[in-house]
Protein backbone atom coordinates (compact mmCIF):
# COMPACT_ATOMS: atom_id res chain seq x y z
CA UNK A 1 0.00 0.00 0.00
CA UNK A 2 0.99 3.57 -0.94
CA UNK A 3 0.48 5.82 1.55
CA UNK A 4 0.71 8.91 -1.19
CA UNK A 5 -0.77 7.39 -3.98
CA UNK A 6 1.01 7.29 -7.16
CA UNK A 7 -0.29 9.39 -9.52
CA UNK A 8 -1.93 6.72 -12.27
CA UNK A 9 -0.80 7.46 -15.77
CA UNK A 10 -3.48 8.57 -17.49
CA UNK A 11 -4.51 5.78 -20.02
CA UNK A 12 -6.40 6.75 -23.36
CA UNK A 13 -9.95 4.82 -22.43
CA UNK A 14 -9.58 5.28 -18.40
CA UNK A 15 -11.83 3.60 -16.17
CA UNK A 16 -14.79 4.43 -14.75
CA UNK A 17 -13.09 3.83 -10.88
CA UNK A 18 -9.95 3.39 -10.12
CA UNK A 19 -9.17 3.07 -6.07
CA UNK A 20 -5.41 2.71 -5.27
CA UNK A 21 -4.52 1.65 -2.20
CA UNK A 22 -7.30 3.18 -0.36
CA UNK A 23 -7.18 3.85 3.52
CA UNK A 24 -10.38 5.39 5.72
CA UNK A 25 -9.89 6.46 9.62
CA UNK A 26 -12.49 7.84 11.38
CA UNK A 27 -11.14 9.29 14.32
CA UNK A 28 -14.01 9.45 17.11
CA UNK A 29 -14.28 10.01 20.65
CA UNK A 30 -13.47 6.49 21.67
CA UNK A 31 -10.43 5.89 19.41
CA UNK A 32 -9.82 5.32 15.42
CA UNK A 33 -12.11 3.40 13.47
CA UNK A 34 -10.77 2.11 10.21
CA UNK A 35 -13.37 1.96 8.35
CA UNK A 36 -11.01 0.62 5.09
CA UNK A 37 -7.44 -0.66 5.00
CA UNK A 38 -5.96 -0.88 1.75
CA UNK A 39 -8.27 -1.01 -0.91
CA UNK A 40 -7.81 -1.75 -4.99
CA UNK A 41 -10.47 -1.50 -7.37
CA UNK A 42 -11.36 -0.36 -11.09
CA UNK A 43 -14.37 -0.71 -12.39
CA UNK A 44 -14.11 -0.24 -16.12
CA UNK A 45 -16.13 1.85 -17.86
CA UNK A 46 -20.03 0.67 -18.50
CA UNK A 47 -19.10 -2.44 -15.90
CA UNK A 48 -21.45 -3.65 -13.57
CA UNK A 49 -20.18 -4.11 -9.76
CA UNK A 50 -21.62 -4.87 -6.29
CA UNK A 51 -20.04 -4.60 -3.09
CA UNK A 52 -21.16 -6.69 -0.53
CA UNK A 53 -20.19 -7.77 2.81
CA UNK A 54 -21.39 -7.51 6.16
CA UNK A 55 -22.39 -4.44 8.33
CA UNK A 56 -19.37 -2.36 9.12
CA UNK A 57 -17.12 -3.67 6.16
CA UNK A 58 -16.77 -0.56 4.61
CA UNK A 59 -18.95 -1.16 1.73
CA UNK A 60 -20.78 2.32 2.05
CA UNK A 61 -17.69 3.97 2.91
CA UNK A 62 -16.25 3.31 -0.41
CA UNK A 63 -18.85 4.61 -2.31
CA UNK A 64 -18.76 7.11 -0.60
CA UNK A 65 -15.26 8.18 -1.45
CA UNK A 66 -16.19 7.49 -5.04
CA UNK A 67 -18.73 9.92 -4.82
CA UNK A 68 -16.26 12.20 -3.24
CA UNK A 69 -18.72 12.50 0.03
CA UNK A 70 -16.01 11.88 2.10
CA UNK A 71 -12.02 11.83 1.52
CA UNK A 72 -9.16 8.80 1.41
CA UNK A 73 -7.16 9.35 4.76
CA UNK A 74 -4.60 7.00 2.48
CA UNK A 75 -4.24 6.48 -1.53
CA UNK A 76 -6.20 7.40 -4.15
CA UNK A 77 -9.67 7.65 -5.68
CA UNK A 78 -9.97 8.40 -9.38
CA UNK A 79 -12.98 8.98 -11.50
CA UNK A 80 -12.99 8.70 -15.02
CA UNK A 81 -9.19 9.34 -15.11
CA UNK A 82 -9.45 12.35 -13.09
CA UNK A 83 -10.03 12.87 -9.52
CA UNK A 84 -12.92 12.30 -7.46
CA UNK A 85 -13.62 15.92 -6.45
CA UNK A 86 -13.71 17.25 -10.05
CA UNK A 87 -15.61 14.14 -11.45
CA UNK A 88 -18.08 15.21 -8.72
CA UNK A 89 -18.07 18.59 -10.13
CA UNK A 90 -18.32 17.59 -13.68
CA UNK A 91 -21.19 15.48 -11.93
CA UNK A 92 -20.30 12.21 -13.74
CA UNK A 93 -22.19 10.17 -11.43
CA UNK A 94 -25.32 10.15 -10.20
CA UNK A 95 -26.44 8.81 -6.46
CA UNK A 96 -29.13 7.24 -4.68
CA UNK A 97 -28.88 6.56 -0.87
CA UNK A 98 -30.65 4.13 0.87
CA UNK A 99 -32.61 6.58 2.30
CA UNK A 100 -34.87 8.28 -0.58
CA UNK A 101 -34.48 11.95 0.75
CA UNK A 102 -36.81 13.45 -1.03
CA UNK A 103 -37.37 16.88 -0.45
CA UNK A 104 -40.71 16.90 1.64
CA UNK A 105 -41.60 19.81 0.22
CA UNK A 106 -41.40 19.60 -2.94
CA UNK A 107 -43.79 17.28 -5.69
CA UNK A 108 -42.58 14.09 -6.80
CA UNK A 109 -41.79 15.89 -10.28
CA UNK A 110 -39.97 18.29 -8.81
CA UNK A 111 -38.03 16.14 -6.87
CA UNK A 112 -36.71 14.60 -10.11
CA UNK A 113 -36.18 17.52 -11.93
CA UNK A 114 -34.08 18.90 -9.08
CA UNK A 115 -30.31 18.19 -10.15
CA UNK A 116 -31.27 19.09 -13.94
CA UNK A 117 -33.01 22.33 -11.95
CA UNK A 118 -29.78 23.09 -10.03
CA UNK A 119 -27.66 22.65 -13.39
CA UNK A 120 -29.79 24.97 -15.65
CA UNK A 121 -31.78 22.65 -17.72
CA UNK A 122 -34.84 24.85 -18.88
CA UNK A 123 -38.34 24.50 -17.54
CA UNK A 124 -39.45 23.13 -20.22
CA UNK A 125 -37.42 19.94 -21.07
CA UNK A 126 -37.40 19.15 -17.34
CA UNK A 127 -40.67 18.26 -16.78
CA UNK A 128 -40.50 16.68 -19.86
CA UNK A 129 -37.63 14.49 -18.67
CA UNK A 130 -39.01 13.93 -15.07
CA UNK A 131 -41.94 12.67 -16.71
CA UNK A 132 -39.96 10.26 -18.67
CA UNK A 133 -38.04 9.09 -15.51
CA UNK A 134 -41.39 8.66 -13.49
CA UNK A 135 -43.06 6.86 -16.33
CA UNK A 136 -39.62 4.71 -16.07
CA UNK A 137 -39.83 3.77 -12.50
CA UNK A 138 -43.76 3.58 -12.25
CA UNK A 139 -45.07 6.42 -11.08
CA UNK A 140 -46.12 8.78 -13.99
CA UNK A 141 -49.24 9.04 -12.34
CA UNK A 142 -47.81 10.73 -8.96
CA UNK A 143 -45.86 13.23 -10.75
CA UNK A 144 -47.59 16.02 -8.83
CA UNK A 145 -47.69 14.33 -5.64
CA UNK A 146 -45.93 15.19 -2.10
CA UNK A 147 -43.29 12.77 -1.22
CA UNK A 148 -45.24 12.17 2.08
CA UNK A 149 -48.21 10.50 -0.25
CA UNK A 150 -45.95 7.93 -1.29
CA UNK A 151 -44.52 4.43 0.19
CA UNK A 152 -41.45 4.18 1.09
CA UNK A 153 -40.65 2.10 -1.92
CA UNK A 154 -42.30 4.89 -3.96
CA UNK A 155 -39.67 7.27 -2.55
CA UNK A 156 -37.14 5.15 -3.47
CA UNK A 157 -38.03 4.93 -6.70
CA UNK A 158 -38.47 8.58 -7.25
CA UNK A 159 -34.60 9.01 -5.99
CA UNK A 160 -33.74 6.29 -8.25
CA UNK A 161 -35.33 8.53 -11.18
CA UNK A 162 -33.86 11.79 -9.25
CA UNK A 163 -30.50 9.76 -9.85
CA UNK A 164 -30.86 8.76 -13.40
CA UNK A 165 -32.15 12.60 -14.60
CA UNK A 166 -29.08 13.56 -16.17
CA UNK A 167 -27.49 10.49 -17.47
CA UNK A 168 -25.14 10.02 -15.97
CA UNK A 169 -22.16 7.49 -17.27
CA UNK A 170 -21.71 6.04 -13.38
CA UNK A 171 -24.58 5.62 -11.24
CA UNK A 172 -23.56 4.75 -7.55
CA UNK A 173 -26.26 3.29 -5.24
CA UNK A 174 -26.12 2.44 -1.97
CA UNK A 175 -28.80 -0.81 -1.02
CA UNK A 176 -31.06 1.53 -3.15
CA UNK A 177 -33.30 -1.46 -3.26
CA UNK A 178 -33.08 -2.46 0.63
CA UNK A 179 -36.92 -0.79 1.20
CA UNK A 180 -38.54 -2.48 -1.84
CA UNK A 181 -41.19 -5.51 -1.52
CA UNK A 182 -39.11 -8.64 -3.26
CA UNK A 183 -41.42 -8.15 -6.56
CA UNK A 184 -40.94 -4.55 -6.70
CA UNK A 185 -37.11 -4.77 -6.19
CA UNK A 186 -37.34 -7.89 -9.06
CA UNK A 187 -38.68 -5.37 -11.36
CA UNK A 188 -36.34 -2.18 -10.31
CA UNK A 189 -33.62 -5.23 -11.13
CA UNK A 190 -34.86 -5.55 -14.37
CA UNK A 191 -35.52 -2.18 -15.19
CA UNK A 192 -31.76 -1.79 -14.22
CA UNK A 193 -30.07 -4.40 -16.14
CA UNK A 194 -31.94 -2.29 -18.78
CA UNK A 195 -30.83 0.68 -18.42
CA UNK A 196 -27.61 0.16 -17.99
CA UNK A 197 -27.54 -1.68 -21.32
CA UNK A 198 -28.93 1.49 -22.89
CA UNK A 199 -26.76 3.52 -21.32
CA UNK A 200 -23.88 1.87 -21.30
CA UNK A 201 -23.07 3.74 -17.63
CA UNK A 202 -21.15 2.09 -14.95
CA UNK A 203 -22.45 0.76 -11.73
CA UNK A 204 -21.12 1.03 -8.37
CA UNK A 205 -23.91 -1.08 -6.44
CA UNK A 206 -23.97 -1.39 -2.59
CA UNK A 207 -26.25 -4.26 -1.57
CA UNK A 208 -26.61 -7.10 1.64
CA UNK A 209 -28.61 -9.64 -1.32
CA UNK A 210 -26.32 -12.02 -2.44
CA UNK A 211 -28.96 -12.96 -5.37
CA UNK A 212 -29.38 -9.44 -6.33
CA UNK A 213 -25.53 -8.52 -6.86
CA UNK A 214 -24.92 -11.87 -9.04
CA UNK A 215 -28.42 -10.69 -10.98
CA UNK A 216 -26.79 -7.12 -11.58
CA UNK A 217 -23.23 -7.67 -12.01
CA UNK A 218 -20.41 -8.52 -13.81
CA UNK A 219 -18.23 -8.64 -10.73
CA UNK A 220 -19.13 -9.21 -6.89
CA UNK A 221 -16.50 -7.55 -4.29
CA UNK A 222 -16.75 -9.37 -1.55
CA UNK A 223 -15.65 -7.33 2.06
CA UNK A 224 -14.70 -8.55 4.89
CA UNK A 225 -15.04 -6.10 8.33
CA UNK A 226 -12.70 -4.33 10.58
CA UNK A 227 -10.93 -3.40 9.05
CA UNK A 228 -12.70 -2.89 6.12
CA UNK A 229 -10.84 -4.85 2.88
CA UNK A 230 -11.56 -6.60 -0.21
CA UNK A 231 -11.77 -10.32 0.49
CA UNK A 232 -13.17 -11.75 -2.89
CA UNK A 233 -13.93 -10.34 -6.36
CA UNK A 234 -16.32 -13.26 -7.74
CA UNK A 235 -16.74 -12.83 -11.63
CA UNK A 236 -20.09 -13.61 -12.80
CA UNK A 237 -20.38 -15.60 -15.76
CA UNK A 238 -23.94 -14.85 -16.68
CA UNK A 239 -24.26 -13.63 -20.40
CA UNK A 240 -28.07 -12.77 -20.42
CA UNK A 241 -29.91 -11.38 -17.49
CA UNK A 242 -33.52 -11.99 -18.17
CA UNK A 243 -35.86 -13.33 -15.57
CA UNK A 244 -34.97 -16.61 -16.64
CA UNK A 245 -31.25 -16.31 -15.52
CA UNK A 246 -32.37 -16.49 -12.09
CA UNK A 247 -32.97 -19.86 -12.16
CA UNK A 248 -30.18 -20.79 -14.23
CA UNK A 249 -27.64 -23.27 -12.84
CA UNK A 250 -24.81 -20.60 -12.84
CA UNK A 251 -26.87 -17.83 -11.55
CA UNK A 252 -27.04 -20.22 -8.36
CA UNK A 253 -23.44 -21.72 -8.76
CA UNK A 254 -22.00 -17.48 -8.61
CA UNK A 255 -24.72 -17.16 -5.39
CA UNK A 256 -23.45 -19.84 -3.41
CA UNK A 257 -19.56 -18.68 -4.74
CA UNK A 258 -20.82 -15.84 -2.82
CA UNK A 259 -22.20 -16.67 -0.08
CA UNK A 260 -18.79 -19.01 0.53
CA UNK A 261 -16.72 -16.06 -0.05
CA UNK A 262 -18.65 -14.42 2.30
CA UNK A 263 -18.15 -16.97 5.02
CA UNK A 264 -14.26 -16.93 4.56
CA UNK A 265 -14.49 -20.42 2.87
CA UNK A 266 -12.74 -19.66 -0.18
CA UNK A 267 -9.05 -18.33 -0.45
CA UNK A 268 -8.95 -15.21 -0.84
CA UNK A 269 -8.33 -13.31 -4.37
CA UNK A 270 -10.42 -13.81 -8.19
CA UNK A 271 -13.29 -16.21 -7.94
CA UNK A 272 -14.85 -17.66 -11.08
CA UNK A 273 -18.72 -17.43 -10.13
CA UNK A 274 -19.14 -20.86 -12.48
CA UNK A 275 -16.12 -23.35 -10.53
CA UNK A 276 -17.63 -23.11 -7.30
CA UNK A 277 -20.33 -24.74 -7.78
CA UNK A 278 -19.90 -27.58 -5.42
CA UNK A 279 -19.81 -26.17 -2.08
CA UNK A 280 -18.54 -27.74 0.91
CA UNK A 281 -21.01 -26.97 3.69
CA UNK A 282 -24.42 -27.38 1.25
CA UNK A 283 -26.51 -28.95 3.72
CA UNK A 284 -25.92 -25.63 5.91
CA UNK A 285 -28.78 -23.08 6.06
CA UNK A 286 -28.16 -20.60 3.95
CA UNK A 287 -27.58 -17.46 6.51
CA UNK A 288 -24.83 -15.61 5.46
CA UNK A 289 -27.34 -13.06 3.77
CA UNK A 290 -28.07 -10.40 6.75
CA UNK A 291 -31.06 -9.23 7.03
CA UNK A 292 -31.90 -5.75 5.32
CA UNK A 293 -32.50 -3.86 7.86
CA UNK A 294 -29.41 -4.74 9.89
CA UNK A 295 -27.69 -1.95 12.40
CA UNK A 296 -25.35 -0.10 10.00
CA UNK A 297 -21.65 0.12 10.51
CA UNK A 298 -19.08 2.26 12.22
CA UNK A 299 -18.56 3.93 8.91
CA UNK A 300 -22.25 5.13 8.79
CA UNK A 301 -22.32 5.49 12.72
CA UNK A 302 -19.57 7.93 12.10
CA UNK A 303 -21.04 9.63 9.21
CA UNK A 304 -24.22 10.92 11.33
CA UNK A 305 -21.44 12.00 14.19
CA UNK A 306 -19.44 14.42 11.59
CA UNK B 1 -66.02 18.66 6.48
CA UNK B 2 -62.44 17.98 8.80
CA UNK B 3 -62.87 21.09 11.81
CA UNK B 4 -60.29 22.79 12.53
CA UNK B 5 -61.75 23.42 16.00
CA UNK B 6 -61.93 20.18 17.28
CA UNK B 7 -58.83 20.32 18.65
CA UNK B 8 -60.19 22.01 21.77
CA UNK B 9 -59.77 20.30 24.89
CA UNK B 10 -63.39 21.33 25.87
CA UNK B 11 -64.68 19.31 22.67
CA UNK B 12 -66.86 16.30 23.77
CA UNK B 13 -67.00 13.04 21.90
CA UNK B 14 -69.91 13.45 19.72
CA UNK B 15 -72.05 9.86 20.38
CA UNK B 16 -74.86 10.76 17.41
CA UNK B 17 -74.70 7.78 15.03
CA UNK B 18 -77.45 9.16 13.16
CA UNK B 19 -75.91 9.94 10.47
CA UNK B 20 -71.62 11.00 9.64
CA UNK B 21 -73.26 14.39 8.70
CA UNK B 22 -74.84 15.21 11.36
CA UNK B 23 -72.41 14.04 13.94
CA UNK B 24 -69.72 16.30 12.39
CA UNK B 25 -71.45 19.18 12.44
CA UNK B 26 -72.83 18.22 16.28
CA UNK B 27 -69.07 18.39 16.81
CA UNK B 28 -67.78 21.81 15.41
CA UNK B 29 -71.26 23.41 17.00
CA UNK B 30 -69.92 21.67 20.15
CA UNK B 31 -66.38 23.14 19.79
CA UNK B 32 -67.34 26.47 19.26
CA UNK B 33 -70.27 26.47 21.82
CA UNK B 34 -68.74 25.34 24.47
CA UNK B 35 -65.75 27.52 25.03
CA UNK B 36 -68.36 30.44 24.73
CA UNK B 37 -70.82 29.28 26.87
CA UNK B 38 -68.51 28.58 29.33
CA UNK B 39 -67.00 32.13 29.15
CA UNK B 40 -70.37 33.56 29.33
CA UNK B 41 -71.05 31.97 32.32
CA UNK B 42 -67.41 32.95 34.00
CA UNK B 43 -68.19 36.76 32.94
CA UNK B 44 -72.39 35.70 34.84
CA UNK B 45 -70.83 34.71 37.97
CA UNK B 46 -68.06 37.57 37.81
CA UNK B 47 -70.78 40.06 37.27
CA UNK B 48 -72.69 38.18 40.14
CA UNK B 49 -69.94 38.00 42.36
CA UNK B 50 -69.20 42.13 42.10
CA UNK B 51 -72.68 42.40 42.85
CA UNK B 52 -73.70 40.11 45.82
CA UNK B 53 -70.03 41.04 47.47
CA UNK B 54 -70.68 45.70 46.88
CA UNK B 55 -67.13 45.30 45.44
CA UNK B 56 -65.31 48.70 44.98
CA UNK B 57 -64.62 48.83 41.13
CA UNK B 58 -60.36 49.38 41.97
CA UNK B 59 -60.30 45.99 42.81
CA UNK B 60 -62.76 44.67 40.51
CA UNK B 61 -65.10 46.70 38.62
CA UNK B 62 -68.38 44.48 37.02
CA UNK B 63 -68.59 43.03 33.07
CA UNK B 64 -71.17 45.41 32.96
CA UNK B 65 -69.65 48.06 33.79
CA UNK B 66 -66.52 47.68 31.59
CA UNK B 67 -68.64 47.02 28.87
CA UNK B 68 -70.30 49.91 29.30
CA UNK B 69 -66.86 52.06 29.40
CA UNK B 70 -66.08 49.68 26.38
CA UNK B 71 -69.32 51.20 24.27
CA UNK B 72 -68.96 55.12 25.65
CA UNK B 73 -65.14 55.07 24.58
CA UNK B 74 -65.53 52.88 21.37
CA UNK B 75 -64.08 55.37 18.60
CA UNK B 76 -61.08 56.44 21.42
CA UNK B 77 -60.65 52.41 22.25
CA UNK B 78 -60.85 52.02 18.39
CA UNK B 79 -57.98 54.65 17.32
CA UNK B 80 -55.59 53.06 20.11
CA UNK B 81 -56.53 50.02 19.05
CA UNK B 82 -55.33 50.62 15.96
CA UNK B 83 -52.37 53.07 16.76
CA UNK B 84 -50.91 50.12 19.24
CA UNK B 85 -51.90 47.20 16.57
CA UNK B 86 -49.24 49.57 13.60
CA UNK B 87 -46.54 49.90 16.57
CA UNK B 88 -46.68 46.13 16.78
CA UNK B 89 -47.25 45.23 13.57
CA UNK B 90 -44.15 47.70 11.86
CA UNK B 91 -42.00 46.41 15.34
CA UNK B 92 -42.78 42.67 14.43
CA UNK B 93 -42.45 43.23 10.59
CA UNK B 94 -38.88 45.03 11.32
CA UNK B 95 -37.96 42.31 14.09
CA UNK B 96 -38.75 39.48 12.53
CA UNK B 97 -37.03 40.85 8.98
CA UNK B 98 -33.38 41.57 11.19
CA UNK B 99 -34.18 38.02 12.92
CA UNK B 100 -34.38 35.85 9.76
CA UNK B 101 -31.53 37.86 8.49
CA UNK B 102 -29.11 38.21 11.34
CA UNK B 103 -30.73 34.21 11.69
CA UNK B 104 -29.10 33.42 8.00
CA UNK B 105 -25.77 34.99 8.38
CA UNK B 106 -25.37 33.34 11.84
CA UNK B 107 -26.02 29.82 10.29
CA UNK B 108 -23.52 29.95 7.65
CA UNK B 109 -20.59 32.53 9.85
CA UNK B 110 -19.89 30.62 12.87
CA UNK B 111 -18.35 33.38 13.78
CA UNK B 112 -21.44 35.60 14.12
CA UNK B 113 -23.30 33.31 16.25
CA UNK B 114 -20.71 32.97 17.92
CA UNK B 115 -21.17 36.38 18.51
CA UNK B 116 -24.86 36.92 18.31
CA UNK B 117 -26.43 34.15 20.36
CA UNK B 118 -24.78 34.67 23.85
CA UNK B 119 -25.92 38.21 23.22
CA UNK B 120 -29.30 37.07 22.51
CA UNK B 121 -29.78 34.89 25.75
CA UNK B 122 -28.63 37.96 27.56
CA UNK B 123 -30.88 40.71 25.91
CA UNK B 124 -33.53 38.08 26.24
CA UNK B 125 -33.31 38.13 29.52
CA UNK B 126 -33.83 42.07 29.90
CA UNK B 127 -36.87 43.78 30.21
CA UNK B 128 -36.66 45.84 26.91
CA UNK B 129 -39.59 47.91 27.53
CA UNK B 130 -37.01 49.63 30.00
CA UNK B 131 -35.13 50.73 27.24
CA UNK B 132 -37.96 53.01 26.20
CA UNK B 133 -37.48 56.01 28.47
CA UNK B 134 -34.08 55.95 26.80
CA UNK B 135 -34.88 55.83 23.73
CA UNK B 136 -37.75 58.55 24.09
CA UNK B 137 -35.32 61.10 24.87
CA UNK B 138 -33.32 60.12 21.58
CA UNK B 139 -36.19 61.00 19.14
CA UNK B 140 -38.86 64.03 19.23
CA UNK B 141 -41.78 63.53 21.51
CA UNK B 142 -44.51 63.44 18.66
CA UNK B 143 -42.27 59.84 17.23
CA UNK B 144 -43.71 56.38 17.37
CA UNK B 145 -40.09 55.73 16.47
CA UNK B 146 -39.28 54.63 19.84
CA UNK B 147 -41.77 52.13 20.12
CA UNK B 148 -41.29 50.13 17.41
CA UNK B 149 -37.45 50.17 18.37
CA UNK B 150 -38.68 48.24 21.42
CA UNK B 151 -41.34 46.07 19.69
CA UNK B 152 -38.58 45.47 16.96
CA UNK B 153 -36.27 44.14 19.62
CA UNK B 154 -38.62 42.25 21.49
CA UNK B 155 -39.22 40.23 18.30
CA UNK B 156 -36.44 40.52 17.08
CA UNK B 157 -34.52 37.26 19.39
CA UNK B 158 -37.39 34.55 18.90
CA UNK B 159 -37.47 34.68 15.51
CA UNK B 160 -33.66 34.90 15.09
CA UNK B 161 -33.35 32.09 17.67
CA UNK B 162 -35.97 29.84 15.98
CA UNK B 163 -34.30 30.98 12.24
CA UNK B 164 -31.21 29.73 12.67
CA UNK B 165 -32.23 26.45 14.56
CA UNK B 166 -34.34 25.66 11.32
CA UNK B 167 -31.54 26.66 9.21
CA UNK B 168 -29.24 24.11 10.84
CA UNK B 169 -31.62 21.49 10.98
CA UNK B 170 -30.75 20.22 7.16
CA UNK B 171 -31.04 16.43 6.82
CA UNK B 172 -28.06 14.75 6.12
CA UNK B 173 -29.17 12.92 3.05
CA UNK B 174 -30.55 16.10 1.40
CA UNK B 175 -26.82 17.80 2.54
CA UNK B 176 -24.58 14.98 0.41
CA UNK B 177 -27.29 14.98 -2.36
CA UNK B 178 -26.39 18.56 -2.95
CA UNK B 179 -22.71 17.92 -2.24
CA UNK B 180 -23.45 15.22 -4.83
CA UNK B 181 -24.91 18.09 -7.41
CA UNK B 182 -21.97 20.16 -6.91
CA UNK B 183 -24.15 22.04 -5.89
CA UNK B 184 -23.01 25.63 -4.60
CA UNK B 185 -23.59 27.31 -0.56
CA UNK B 186 -26.01 29.13 -2.16
CA UNK B 187 -27.98 26.47 -3.64
CA UNK B 188 -28.13 24.57 -0.74
CA UNK B 189 -29.47 27.40 1.27
CA UNK B 190 -32.06 28.36 -1.33
CA UNK B 191 -33.40 24.85 -2.49
CA UNK B 192 -32.53 22.73 0.99
CA UNK B 193 -31.83 25.19 3.62
CA UNK B 194 -35.10 28.20 3.33
CA UNK B 195 -37.79 25.56 2.41
CA UNK B 196 -36.76 23.59 5.33
CA UNK B 197 -36.67 26.58 8.16
CA UNK B 198 -39.57 28.00 7.09
CA UNK B 199 -41.57 25.87 9.64
CA UNK B 200 -39.36 27.11 12.59
CA UNK B 201 -39.69 30.58 11.30
CA UNK B 202 -42.76 30.34 11.60
CA UNK B 203 -42.75 29.13 15.07
CA UNK B 204 -40.61 31.72 16.05
CA UNK B 205 -43.05 34.69 14.22
CA UNK B 206 -45.76 33.06 16.24
CA UNK B 207 -43.83 33.34 19.77
CA UNK B 208 -42.59 36.89 18.33
CA UNK B 209 -46.04 38.53 17.47
CA UNK B 210 -47.56 37.74 21.30
CA UNK B 211 -44.55 39.64 22.88
CA UNK B 212 -44.48 42.36 19.86
CA UNK B 213 -48.30 43.33 21.32
CA UNK B 214 -47.52 43.14 24.67
CA UNK B 215 -44.20 45.56 24.04
CA UNK B 216 -46.52 47.80 22.02
CA UNK B 217 -48.43 47.99 25.03
CA UNK B 218 -46.46 48.23 27.66
CA UNK B 219 -44.26 50.58 26.53
CA UNK B 220 -46.24 53.39 26.59
CA UNK B 221 -46.01 53.16 30.44
CA UNK B 222 -42.71 54.50 30.40
CA UNK B 223 -43.68 57.75 28.31
CA UNK B 224 -43.52 58.59 24.77
CA UNK B 225 -46.25 59.54 22.58
CA UNK B 226 -49.31 58.24 24.04
CA UNK B 227 -51.72 57.56 21.20
CA UNK B 228 -52.17 53.88 21.63
CA UNK B 229 -53.82 51.57 24.56
CA UNK B 230 -51.03 51.49 27.12
CA UNK B 231 -51.24 54.81 27.77
CA UNK B 232 -55.15 55.17 27.75
CA UNK B 233 -54.84 51.89 30.90
CA UNK B 234 -52.57 54.03 32.53
CA UNK B 235 -53.94 57.61 32.01
CA UNK B 236 -57.80 55.86 33.07
CA UNK B 237 -56.15 53.83 36.14
CA UNK B 238 -54.22 57.10 37.56
CA UNK B 239 -58.04 58.70 37.57
CA UNK B 240 -59.40 56.11 39.29
CA UNK B 241 -61.43 55.20 36.52
CA UNK B 242 -60.92 50.99 36.74
CA UNK B 243 -63.56 50.44 34.27
CA UNK B 244 -62.08 51.96 31.54
CA UNK B 245 -59.11 50.79 31.84
CA UNK B 246 -60.41 47.45 31.97
CA UNK B 247 -61.81 48.62 28.82
CA UNK B 248 -58.62 48.99 27.36
CA UNK B 249 -57.00 46.02 28.72
CA UNK B 250 -60.16 43.90 26.89
CA UNK B 251 -58.93 45.61 23.76
CA UNK B 252 -55.22 44.72 24.34
CA UNK B 253 -56.43 41.52 25.04
CA UNK B 254 -58.43 41.23 21.58
CA UNK B 255 -54.80 43.01 19.66
CA UNK B 256 -53.08 40.22 21.32
CA UNK B 257 -55.53 37.40 20.25
CA UNK B 258 -55.53 38.90 16.55
CA UNK B 259 -51.95 38.61 16.21
CA UNK B 260 -51.75 35.39 17.31
CA UNK B 261 -54.49 33.92 15.69
CA UNK B 262 -52.96 35.60 12.27
CA UNK B 263 -49.23 34.21 12.95
CA UNK B 264 -50.44 30.75 13.75
CA UNK B 265 -52.56 30.76 10.76
CA UNK B 266 -49.36 31.23 8.93
CA UNK B 267 -47.75 28.59 10.62
CA UNK B 268 -50.07 26.00 10.27
CA UNK B 269 -50.00 26.73 6.31
CA UNK B 270 -46.09 26.68 6.88
CA UNK B 271 -46.39 23.27 7.99
CA UNK B 272 -48.71 22.00 5.54
CA UNK B 273 -47.75 18.69 4.47
CA UNK B 274 -44.41 18.55 6.95
CA UNK B 275 -46.00 16.56 9.78
CA UNK B 276 -44.48 12.63 8.49
CA UNK B 277 -40.81 14.04 8.03
CA UNK B 278 -38.67 11.41 6.49
CA UNK B 279 -36.33 8.74 8.16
Amino acid sequence: MSADGAVAPATPAAPAVAVTGVSKVFRQAKGEVTALEAVDLTVAAGEFVSLIGPSGCGKSTLLRLVADLAEPTAGEVRVFGKTARAARRDQDYGIAFQAAGLLPWRTVSANVELPLELHGVGRAERRRRAQELLELVGLADFAKARPEQLSGGMQQRVAIARALAERPRLLLMDEPFGALDEMTRERMQAELVRLRTETGAAVVFVTHSIPEAVFLSDRVVVMSPRPGRITHVVDVPLAVRNEDVREAPAFYATVTAVREALRGRLPRGEVDGAAADEPAGADEPAAADEPAGAPRGPARANRTAE
Amino acid sequence: MTSQLTGSPLTAPATSRRSWGGAATRRRVVAVVAPVVFGAAFLGVWELAVKAQDLPPYILPAPSAIAEQFRLNASDVWATFRASGANALVGLAVGALLGVLAGMVAARARFVDELLSPLAAAVAAMPIVALAPVLDTMFSATSSIPRRIVVAVVAFFPVFVNTVRGLRAVDPVHAELMRSYAASGWDLTRVVRWPGSLPFVFTGLRVASSLAVIAAVVVEYFGGLQDGLGSRITAAASNTAYARAWAYVVAAIALGLLFYVVALGAERLATRGRSAPEH
